[in-house]
């Protein structure tokens, strides 16, 4: 049972730290490309502007942008990277507590897991 | 002023934000927000979004170190996510209600408060004894001091610590700061925990905690490509930097230099908050 926690809290480990080092080399490139296309323009962010969109519209309108070779676009898809470290960490966490039997700690990870969706439905249209 | 200054700009002052964070052991992302809003002029709620963001990268980077280590505590960290991602998403709804300066009053509070506990003398204890429900809980666990030797600690007044650190998360939704400083005093403070597995646990916990309001700020359009990109490689440039500074030099002669730096942006940001200049 030790053995095994040990191994996940390894993986665990592994993935924050490659998960960094991932978005830093997205972000790095996204970031080249969107300052060779637009490095002359004029920045204005005195003002906010609201947005609503849903995460899938979010997400999709990434990937398009991605797919088209938008700088703006990869350093979001390096951001999105970066979200999914700590998700990651959590299914991680999660399968370990299953795997050691743990009842009380599988519901309680499920409960941060819960949480999270519940940010996701939240900042949609409310 | 043309995207690519701006770019530059923004990737020196992240760098000194990331090593000011790292050298008050305050975090990157609280000296990011006043750099951005008062030099910069950046509207704050982008400027919490972009720091939220280095908050995900350096938790995530550092706390690599700490789970191998086998310091953090993950149960511990497990169970208090439930009170800070319920109160980051809190407080990720309030601040997409309140108006700009009135974040950036309570970010100044927050800021001295950070800052004065900085300061605070730390004094190593271990309590030996635990309360039913951190048992219940299996909450007391061994951390590693020299290599093979485990020492025990126990773990005391679960609810109150729960409670610190909703408002610890309240506030790092809010105020898009990782804040280290409220976890570390729930955990070390009030649950008596020793405080190397405070401050470790703290910095898993941050990636978890950022993610739950991360998410509706993107949905909310707080999240821009362009001012996240170099905030968060400079902040992460910054704390390697800062990291190594610490371990060449005496930290405490550069924390109480650091802190009057961070007092002072904290009553500008004060300042300019009454003033309406947000």
């Amino acid at each position: 049972m030790q053995i095994t926690d040990k191994i996940i809290q390894k993986i665990i480990g592994n993935v924050l730290k490659y998960g960094v080092r991932s978005v830093l080399i997205i972000s790095i490139i996204g970031g080249l490309i969107f300052l060779f296309n637009h490095s002359n323009e004029t920045v204005a962010y005195g003002r906010f502007t609201e947005n609503d969109r849903s995460i899938v519209d979010v997400v999709s309108g990434i990937l398009k942008g991605v797919a088209n070779l938008q700088g703006r676009a990869i350093i979001y898809l390096a951001i999105l990277v970066l979200f999914c470290t700590p998700l990651l960490r959590l299914l991680l966490s999660l399968l370990s507590f299953i795997l050691e039997g743990d009842k009380l700690y599988v519901f309680i990870t499920s409960i941060v897991l819960v949480i999270i969706g519940f940010s996701m439905y939240f900042g949609f249209g409310h | 002023m043309t995207v690519l200054t701006f770019t530059l700009i923004m990737l020196l002052g992240a760098i000194c934000a990331g090593i000011i964070g790292s050298l008050s052991g305050l975090g990157g992302g609280i000296v990011v927000i006043p750099l951005l809003t008062i030099l910069l002029g950046v509207d704050i709620h982008y400027a919490i979004g972009a720091a939220l963001v280095s908050v995900i990268a350096t938790s995530s980077g550092s706390a690599a170190a700490y789970v191998k280590e086998g310091i953090a505590n993950m149960r511990l960290g497990m169970f208090l996510e439930i009170a800070t991602t319920a109160g980051a998403v809190v407080g990720a709804l309030i601040s997409t209600a309140a108006p700009s300066s009135s974040i950036a009053i309570l970010f100044g509070f927050a800021l001295i408060f950070s800052a004065a506990n900085s300061l605070r003398k730390k004094e190593e204890h271990i309590v030996t004894q635990s309360s039913k429900l951190a048992e219940r809980l299996k909450l007391p666990s061994t951390y590693p001091v020299v290599k093979g030797q485990e020492v025990a600690y126990g773990t005391k007044n679960v609810i109150g610590g729960f409670s610190m650190m909703g408002l610890a998360g309240v506030l790092s939704g809010m105020l898009g700061i990782g804040s280290g400083a409220f976890k570390v005093i729930a955990m070390d403070t009030i649950m008596r925990i020793p405080f190397k597995v405070s401050t470790t646990t703290s910095n898993f916990m941050m990636g978890v905690t950022a993610l739950a309001s991360c998410v509706i700020y993107l949905q909310k359009g707080y999240i821009v490509p362009d001012i996240c990109l170099p905030v968060m490689i400079g902040v992460l440039i910054g704390a390697m930097i800062g990291s190594k500074i610490l371990m060449a030099t005496d930290p405490k002669k550069l924390r109480i230099f650091f802190a009057f730096i961070i007092f002072f942006l904290a009553f500008n940001m004060i300042y300019n908050g009454f003033k309406g200049k947000f």
